[in-house]
């Protein structure tokens, strides 16, 4: 599904990514963990097409398709989806307004029609509840004055409405009370399905104990330094970071 | 360069091909102002002693008046005796059908919105008498004529209500208020006039059907609407589509009379001429709007968008004179490429118990300039006054101005004045998360720049909205990026 070859990325000439190399298979969810700075962030954003984000060096292609080459809506048609870590405000736009836009967007880019706003009403009363908000949250300005377990829940929530192929997720457990962190993981976990995969940014363990990810990879200065099972994470929040960076160094000394 | 300038150049071209100007007028006065013009054009309009006496002693006061420079504008120096101040209405070119018109303007039309039959006429089809549109405005008008409502040209108001024109003309913007107010009370060809009799709810936006009519109104145009003990009237002024004329000086007058428990609802939307890329040809709209809640409870309210002409220079005031009487401002200003707009209002609270509100939202793009300028004051005998005031900027790229000039002038210790502002930039950010959701980059800037523009549209009438929202649209293409 997703092949990332080489990657290398800089911001205003600074490099980030030094190289990163990753096969993501339709049903797979993959844990990205590392410590800060180590280009977690970047490399979430880079796949969604954030322009600030300069790529100097390799390949990445999703279903076939160039994602390098394509603009941030057409990534979004293809069924990339990215959770934000700080979901921005707009204001005077209602989340039910944004919805619908977004909905309707991605169908007639896939060539299907548009939702009526019967069905539409039916679609989000259905995954609101899914999630456990209440409808009067589609009334509100999008994402202002949200509290940011509820900014959250919104990039949940437009995740099961978007049904997409490639769920990222960067660092949507940050600032997350034991509640809000469930809601999350319960999120993820119905949506998991064979031809559904996810990339799941995140800084602490404690997010994968809820959702069990089949590939741990620990990201630093730019690389992927170890690949792993669940058991990797386990390792980490065991014995924190500095056994990774020593290794790491050791092996670029040589 | 973005559709909507090659649309209006487009536009602009069109009207040099089907030979505008071309025509011979023979009810034309020679170029420059004095008496003898002021007299003649009096006299051509058949005017009342009275009248011509008024426009008089305003041309006497605007040669004592010096041409005021404090808006933050900039423009050449305009030289008055240039200008035709007389010329009788010209005839638009006629086409046989949409067909004819220019492919760029009828695309603009129907993106915009308009109707088939208003297109036809705004772009000089000839259209045949007994067609739809037309019959509604007649079944209207009797509708109208009914209820005792006064609707008609400002001309036809001095020939057949002289007395009603005699006793409010310029009994809220005197005839020597300000220098443009002053040229315009000398010079003005038409405009319109509105009689609502008392406890009359006129049961129609006014001029949603007639705005064509309005559509070749003259350079100094003037309208008086009055709206007597507990009437209610909601007035709409200008057009969506985009509108050319080779005057490029418009000094307009609107002033507006509530009497005791009227409400008068004035809705602008402006998209004039605002010139080339490089801002030249604009049209330079320098207008005197102001209102009087003369009774008690009485309310009007201004509610303008305006995104055209090259220089904006309008503050749509009230005057609160009756006690609880309320005056309400909701302006949506905005300018791209070489535009500069300084607009804003004054609420100035006279009676006991007045309440005002101003929501001012600009929107800069290109190199463009937008000012607010405000002014509230509460006068001493202004027990309880309130206002409310919030002006809000958004920027688009890096190259425009913002700026906000908020006066307050407060003699009464009761009153209570809250002032918010803030300046933002649409956000890479935002852009970003929608566009990540699916929506084009287009998509998403008007999303963002309709919700910014929100408590302003949702004042404007239902249909009136729509358009202006696709009006924005159109105007702010190409901006970002």
């Amino acid at each position: 599904m997703l092949h990332i070859k080489d990657l290398q990325v800089s911001v205003e000439d600074q490099q980030i990514l030094r190289g990163i190399n990753l096969d993501v298979k339709p049903g797979e969810v993959h844990a990205i963990m590392g410590p800060n700075g180590s280009g977690k962030s970047t490399l979430a954003n880079v796949l969604a097409g954030r322009e600030e984000y300069e790529v100097t060096s390799g390949t990445v292609q999703f279903n076939q398709q160039d994602l390098l080459d394509m603009d941030v809506d057409e990534r979004a048609h293809a069924g990339i989806f990215l959770a934000f870590q700080y979901p921005v405000e707009i204001p005077g736009v209602s989340t039910m307004n944004f919805l619908k836009s977004a909905i309707n967007a991605q169908r007639t880019a896939r060539g299907e029609a548009e939702l009526n706003p019967m069905e539409m009403l039916k679609l989000l009363r259905e995954k609101t509840k899914l999630l456990g908000m209440d409808e009067s949250f589609l009334k509100r300005s999008l994402n202002e004055g949200f509290s940011g377990g509820e900014k959250k829940r919104n990039e949940m929530l437009q995740m099961a409405l978007l049904e997409p192929k490639l769920a990222i997720l960067d660092e949507t457990d940050s600032g997350l009370d034991i509640d809000a962190l469930k809601i999350v993981s319960d999120a993820v976990n119905q949506l998991r399905s064979p031809d559904r995969s996810f990339i799941i940014v995140t800084h602490y363990q404690r997010l994968l104990n809820y959702i069990v990810p089949d590939y741990v990879h620990v990201l630093y200065q730019g690389r992927i330094v170890k690949s792993g099972n669940k058991d990797l994470a386990l390792q980490l929040e065991d014995q924190g970071y500095d056994w990774i960076k020593a290794e790491a160094e050791a092996a670029l000394a040589q | 360069m973005s559709d909507s300038m090659q649309t209006l150049e487009q536009h602009t071209q069109s009207d040099y091909k089907y030979g505008f100007s071309s025509e011979i007028d023979t009810e034309t006065l020679p170029k420059g102002l004095n008496e003898d013009v002021v007299r003649q054009i009096s006299a051509k309009k058949n005017e009342p002693p009275f009248l011509t006496e008024w426009r008089l002693e305003a041309f006497r006061k605007w040669q004592e008046m010096t041409e005021p420079h404090w808006p933050k504008v900039d423009y050449p120096a305009i030289d008055y005796q240039d200008i035709i101040y007389y010329a009788a209405p010209r005839k638009k070119p006629v086409l046989n059908s949409l067909d004819e018109a220019d492919p760029e303007l009828v695309r603009t039309f129907e993106r915009l919105g308009i109707p088939l039959e208003e297109q036809k006429i705004l772009a000089g089809v000839a259209v045949d008498a007994v067609l739809d549109s037309v019959s509604v405005k007649t079944t209207y008008k009797e509708k109208l004529a009914e209820l005792g409502i006064i609707f008609c040209s400002f001309s036809e108001a001095v020939q057949d209500h002289p007395d009603l024109v005699k006793k409010y003309l310029g009994s809220v913007v005197p005839n020597h208020d300000n220098y443009f107010a002053a040229l315009n009370a000398a010079v003005f060809s038409d405009g319109s006039f509105v009689y609502i009799p008392k406890g009359v709810r006129c049961p129609m936006e006014l001029s949603t059907y007639f705005r064509i009519n309005t559509a070749n109104t003259g350079q100094f145009e003037r309208t008086l609407i009055i709206a007597e003990e507990g009437s209610y009237v909601s007035y709409l002024e200008g057009c969506t589509a985009p509108m050319r004329d080779e005057n490029q000086l418009h000094a307009a007058v609107v002033e507006l009379i509530a009497l005791d428990h009227a409400e008068i609802k004035y809705s602008t939307v402006q998209n004039w001429y605002p010139g080339d890329k490089e801002g030249k040809g604009g049209i330079y709209n320098f207008v005197t709007k102001r209102g009087l809640c003369a009774g008690a409870y009485s309310k009007i309210s201004w509610t303008q968008v305006e995104t055209g002409s090259s220089i904006t220079w309008k503050y749509p005031s009230c005057i609160l004179r009756g006690d609880y009487s309320i005056g309400e401002f909701y302006s949506v200003a905005v300018t791209n490429n070489f535009q500069q707009a300084d607009t804003g209002t004054k609420m100035t609270h006279i009676g006991k118990n007045t309440r005002s509100t101003i929501i001012s939202k600009g929107i800069s793009a290109g190199r463009s300039n937008n000012s607010y300028r405000g002014l509230v004051k509460v006068g001493r005998k202004a027990d309880n006054a309130h206002n409310f005031s919030q002006c809000d900027s958004l920027l688009m790229g890096d190259r425009c101005g913002a700026h906000t000039f908020p006066y307050l002038e407060i003699e009464n210790n009761s009153a209570r004045v809250e002032h918010e502002a803030t300046t933002s930039k649409i956000g890479e950010d935002q852009l970003f998360y929608l566009q990540q959701r699916g929506l084009s980059e287009e998509d998403a800037i008007n999303m963002i720049v309709n919700g910014y523009c929100k408590e302003v549209f949702n004042e404007l009438p239902m249909e009136f909205a729509v358009e202006a929202q696709k009006l924005l649209a159109i105007s702010l293409e190409g901006s970002v990026g």
